[in-house]
């Protein structure tokens, strides 16, 4: 029973492709958030805070995002008793898993801000919170774009380990074609193909923009 | 009654001692510069004047009021003193007005209309209300330095510490800063400069002070430090910084 | 092993990401694994290739993409560690007649890894996370028999728990083994090596 690769099932992929940028969206969003509030803590006055960051942050880096996928999934099935559905469960972990890069992104960031800005906010009669509000963050911001879009193509390709727990996005929606079509020499380097499309333009703007920031700040960059 | 007395201030870092029981009053509009050799530890005081340091030992007496070396009390103590670095500090992000109006609406809790009001009258003081919209970025050394002054101004201190700001400065744009600065000396605001400024320290200070090694070697009058030194350290000090120098007021 | 075959590939590779005009090919290549996921690759060497004749097993399928992937991402490295050479280095030894794979060899080598060994470090062990996607594939490897395990005692969120901590556990000792490799090859040879650091 398998149907030629037509029309139909090459817009069935290109449809996924939805789903990739969606997950995606939402994981850097809410990692992004959360991110803020990991790096935070990670230079925190308060040492405990900090190993706690820290140990997050090793957590999600140190371990594989298939891994990360089964236990938050899991997790919240046995742990918690809520049955959750694939978006909700697929949504948190890549969020979690965003938060971990976001945040030491975030954190080279407000720590690239020299000191003396920090104090000269102080002198303003500006207190911790909103020395960070109105001036290290806006600028820390700036400095956090290119890394952040980095990472972003680093995002939108895990998005494809969420297809082995039949999550439908665009590696899944190839799997589930080639099954039909039986044509995975077509399918498959048709969706690396999407992939390509979606992540060489963030990748040339990332590398962009980091020459132009290291030109603009005079900021010397680790290899 | 002076208006800030510091008692015997010590302040060590890492094991290193950088200040060694200073002791120093203050009188309103009194004009003081501090000279010396990198590592005297005069930043050092400057800077534990309005909590950017916090001194190891001693007491700060400010209008009659002491301050601990706590956070709390030293944020206080920030609010009654404005300071000009030198590498200025502006906010890159922000244009001139909103450098000056930050520290009114945020710090100080004034409105819009009132903070823009006094930021222009700051600016006039330093001759740039024609910036009020300009980048730190689009602007020269020297201004961004005077615009620093009137943000510092815009806060209305009782005390301005000046910390080497003419340091980082071209030759020629300096002029335009120690202009500045004898406007504010001469309307009679208490002011407390770390400078190697020699010109201005002569013509406009009424106290000079020479540190060495974190005390307080010299303290005096322009004419008495400059002419006639008690110290040899002073004296080849003023040599090495004024070679043309001795019976010249 | 596995890592060992992929250095000394990768090792070639950079060799032309060097001066040649090959260095299109090289570069399309890098990007392309760059910018696409590892899954995908790994589907694409098992499941599109036979149609073009090439037949892998699974394990070996996994093997190829894992050296592939690593290849990209190390070509880069290198390079960038390769670039760090004061340029000083190369001039002598053209001065001195030497060949151009020669200078390659002695002068470039060693300290370009030297450089950019913790890069390289951290790649490994980005590679050694991947790994685990290869079960998708059904090729042996810690995930796909934590996957059987657990369908079998229906206690899912314990074993994959320990599962992550294994991995955890291996990425941080894989670290420390690195670290080692590093201190005995580029710290300890420096006599027979003859050169200053």
């Amino acid at each position: 029973m398998s149907r030629g690769l037509g029309i139909n099932e090459f817009l069935f992929i290109l449809e996924s492709v939805r789903w990739t940028l969606l997950l995606s969206l939402i994981a850097l969003a809410g990692g992004g958030v959360v991110g803020l509030v990991v790096a935070l803590l990670r230079v925190a006055p308060f040492a405990p805070l900090r190993w706690l960051a820290i140990g997050y942050i090793q957590l999600f880096q140190g371990t594989p995002v298939l891994m990360q996928l089964f236990v938050t999934y899991y997790g919240l099935v046995v742990l918690l008793n809520l049955q959750v559905d694939a978006w909700t469960a697929v949504s948190l972990a890549f969020t979690l898993y965003s938060a971990a890069f976001l945040g030491e992104i975030w954190r080279g960031s407000i720590q690239a801000i020299p000191r003396p800005q920090w104090e000269a906010a102080a002198c303003l009669s500006l207190g911790f919170v909103k020395q960070l509000w109105y001036v290290i963050l806006p600028q820390a911001m700036r400095i956090s774009i290119p890394p952040t879009v980095g990472f972003a193509v680093q995002l939108i390709k895990s998005t494809s380990i969420a297809s082995i727990i039949g999550f439908v996005e665009l590696t899944r929606a190839g799997q589930l074609m080639t099954n039909v079509t039986f044509k995975p020499m077509i399918v498959y380097p048709l969706v690396a193909a999407l992939y390509f499309l979606l992540c060489w333009p963030l990748s040339l703007i990332s590398q962009q923009l980091e020459r132009r920031i290291d030109a603009s700040l005079g900021i010397k960059r680790h290899l | 009654m002076p208006l800030l007395a510091l008692n015997g201030i010590s302040k060590a870092f890492g094991g290193h001692p950088v200040l060694n029981h200073v002791s120093l009053e203050i009188e309103s509009g009194e004009v003081v510069a501090i000279i010396g050799r990198s590592g005297s530890g005069k930043s050092t005081l400057l800077r534990c004047i309005n909590g950017l340091e916090v001194a190891d030992g001693g007491t700060i007496v400010f209008d009659g009021r002491t301050f601990q070396s706590n956070r709390r009390q030293l944020k206080e103590l920030r609010r009654e003193t404005g300071i000009v670095f030198q590498s200025y500090n502006l906010f890159p992000h922000l244009n001139v007005e909103r450098n000056i109006t930050l520290g009114l609406t945020a710090g100080k809790g004034l409105s819009q209309t009132a903070s823009k009001l006094i930021a222009i009258e700051s600016l006039k003081l330093v001759g740039l209300e024609d910036k009020i919209k300009s980048f730190p970025l689009q602007l020269s050394g020297g201004q961004q330095q005077r615009v620093a002054i009137a943000r510092a101004l815009a806060m209305q201190p009782r005390l301005m510490l000046f910390d080497e700001i003419t340091a980082a400065l071209d030759p020629e744009l300096i002029g335009e800063v120690v202009k500045v600065l004898e406007k504010l000396a001469s309307d009679g605001m208490t002011m407390v400069l770390v400078t190697h400024e020699m010109r201005f320290a002569r013509s406009s200070a009424d106290t000079v002070i020479f540190m060495h090694e974190g005390k307080i070697w010299e303290k005096g009058p322009p004419e008495k430090l400059f002419n006639k030194p008690e110290t040899s350290e002073l004296a080849s000090f003023i040599e090495a910084i004024l070679p043309v120098n001795v019976g010249i007021l | 092993m596995l890592l060992g075959l992929i250095v000394a590939v990768f090792c070639a590779y950079a060799r032309t990401a060097g001066p040649r005009p090959i260095r299109y090919l090289i570069v399309s290549y890098v990007e392309l694994i760059r910018n696409t996921p590892f899954l995908v690759q790994i589907f694409i060497i098992y499941f599109s290739l036979p149609a073009l004749g090439i037949r892998f097993d699974a394990n070996e399928a996994a093997l190829a993409a894992m050296v592939a992937n690593l290849g990209a991402y190390a070509t880069e490295i290198v390079r960038a560690g390769m670039d760090a050479i004061p340029q000083g280095q190369i001039e002598a030894g053209r001065a001195l007649g030497m060949k151009r794979l020669h200078i390659f060899r002695f002068i470039m080598i060693f300290p370009a890894l030297k450089t950019v060994f913790p890069a390289l470090a951290s790649q490994f062990i980005l590679l050694m996370l991947g790994s685990s996607v290869i079960s998708a594939i059904s090729a042996v490897e810690l995930t796909a028999v934590t996957n059987s395990l657990q369908s079998t005692t229906f206690r899912p969120f314990e074993f994959y728990f320990v599962a992550t901590g294994l991995y955890l556990l291996m990425a941080i000792s894989f670290r420390a083994v690195l670290g080692i490799i590093y201190w005995a090859i580029f710290i300890r040879r420096r006599p027979a090596d003859g050169r200053a650091p």
